[in-house]
């Protein structure tokens, strides 16, 4: 069964129209991955399943619940989390206080201060400063740690690992298999395609607003994919 | 110590004009938005206080009980529906929506109340006072004082300690990203004007209780919280009282030079400040 599904979903910026009807489905306990060149609307996608972009009620359907038209903090409620592309804390919050507001949803499950401690150690020194005072990678682990206080049931990762280092990629990803567990779904957006062929289910090419290409990623074609990517 | 005691009841008077600007910098900090009607809600505040006291036959600080949850009821509405229709990346619109709230309220009032100066009679508590050496301080200025030092302490507690305060930072960091954590900015809004209506309330009050007021006094206290804002640094709350002294003091230098020259003084002490520190003298410290 589909936990979340879209059905020919639509998505306008202005007169600017960024999707021309998209079908994606991620099941209970998938990881899913949306690969595409810049502009193919792979962000555009995620603002509007997170709510951030009003659709027609029945182009995204939730447990088949159609909330396209909701607003972000009703979805929030109903177990959507995203992380947002560039982290966006929330500068004049310490890290704690960005934690916190992660659970403003509060709905109940196993994700707390402590077990969000315990899957990113390194920032239980820092719990008490800015935000802003962190490293790009312990930043993007507040805003992983954050989603993950809503105890959602599908965490949507926007650029994933746009803009870190290598190590802390790899530490980003080590601890991805822990974050999708015990239910939880996770919609992730990534530049690097063999890494979200590598960690993901199934994954989705996009291109100019369309899907091209979808699989499963274990038996994705490197070829058929280079095609797709470019919109052939 | 005639000046001593000019300075002491500058101070003193400055509690008011913090009051009148806790609210306004309160808004500003959460939505970005600057209340032109503010001063006239004061002045309504007062009015109400008026209508209240007079009917049930209360002292004016009793009918604080009254007047500050209706005040914030009037706030949360008013936000939730009316301005929140005009808030966007574009700040010209609610500016625009609340100088015509202003000019509303000002002919209401006028319309109900008539142009006539009032006064909020406060009995005893207006002419009490204590000595302390051969300086007398009124009992009132002095409750004021105190009241606004309470006032912004516990705004400053309620942004920084409370669940609340930090749905108020995060709205204001972003409110969209706010949003996706499952925080409706249309509500987190509402509650924030809905608080700063709560302090005009009392700001209200102590201005009927301090000096007579009319349908027209409310654009003047808007100018006084400005400025103590200003002068304080945006976006910092201890800062807006010391505004509010220097406000204060200034004026009451300027009255004993020349009477005429009260307000004068006070706002030469803001464009003084404005000029020599732009973002006043204590503003927010950015991380």
């Amino acid at each position: 069964m589909p936990m979340l599904n879209t059905q020919g979903l639509t998505g306008h910026y202005g007169d600017f129209q960024a999707l021309f009807g998209l079908d994606i489905t991620v099941g209970k306990n998938e990881s899913v991955s949306l690969i595409g060149a810049n502009g193919a609307g792979k962000t555009t996608t995620m603002r509007a399943i997170a709510g951030l972009l009003s659709s027609p009620a029945h182009m995204i359907q939730w447990k088949e619940q159609s909330i396209g038209n909701l607003r972000a903090d009703q979805v929030a409620k109903l177990g959507i989390a995203m992380v947002p592309e560039g982290r966006q804390l929330f500068p004049s919050l310490s890290v704690e206080e960005n934690l916190k507001i992660g659970a403003q949803s509060a709905r109940s499950g196993p994700w707390k201060l402590n077990s969000v401690y315990e899957l990113f150690p390194m920032l239980t020194e820092h719990r008490h400063k800015p935000s802003t005072s962190l490293s790009g990678g312990q930043q993007q682990m507040v805003a992983i740690g954050r989603a993950l206080m809503s105890n959602p049931e599908i965490i949507l990762f926007d650029e994933i690992s746009l803009g870190l280092a290598p190590i802390v990629i790899k530490q980003i990803y080590t601890a991805l298999p822990e974050i999708v567990r015990d239910g939880t779904s996770a919609l992730i957006v990534e530049q690097d395609i063999k890494k979200a062929l590598q960690y993901t289910d199934r994954f989705y090419c996009l291109s100019e607003g369309r899907v091209t290409l979808n699989g499963d990623s274990a038996n994705a074609d490197q070829h058929d994919i280079v095609q797709a990517y470019f919109g052939n | 110590m005639d000046w001593i005691n000019i300075i002491v009841q500058g101070i003193l008077i400055g509690g008011l004009y913090a009051l009148f600007a806790a609210g306004l910098s309160l808004i500003f900090g959460v939505m970005r938005l600057v209340n032109i009607a503010h001063g006239d809600l004061i002045v309504l505040a007062a009015f109400l206080g008026l209508t209240v006291t007079a009917s049930i036959g209360i002292h004016p600080l009793t009918a604080l009980l009254i007047v500050v949850p209706i005040m914030a009821m009037v706030g949360y509405a008013l936000q939730y529906l009316l301005l929140n229709r005009t808030m966007g990346d574009d700040i010209l619109p609610p500016l625009l929506v609340t100088f015509g709230l202003s000019v509303i309220i000002q002919n209401a009032l006028l319309e109900v109340y008539s142009a006539d100066p009032q006064k909020l009679q406060s009995g005893p508590l207006e002419t009490a006072s204590i000595s302390i050496g051969s300086i007398n301080i009124g009992v009132l200025p002095l409750l004021m004082f105190v009241v606004a030092i309470a006032v912004i302490g516990g705004l400053q507690w309620l942004f920084y300690k409370t669940a609340i305060g930090r749905a108020f930072r995060a709205t204001s960091d972003n409110a969209d990203i706010a949003q996706l954590m499952g925080l409706n900015k249309a509500h987190v809004f509402g509650l924030a004007m809905a608080l700063s209506l709560s302090v005009v309330a009392i700001a209200g009050i102590f201005l009927g209780m301090r000096t007579a007021f009319d349908p027209a006094s409310g654009p003047a206290r808007l100018i006084f919280g400005f400025e103590a804002v200003i002068i304080g640094g945006l976006g910092n709350l201890w800062g807006t009282l010391i505004g509010g002294v220097i406000l204060g003091v200034a004026q009451g230098i300027g009255a004993k030079i020349n009477p005429g020259w009260q307000l004068l003084a006070g706002h030469c002490a803001f464009l003084l400040v404005l000029a020599i520190r732009p973002k006043g003298l204590f503003p927010r410290v950015e991380h």
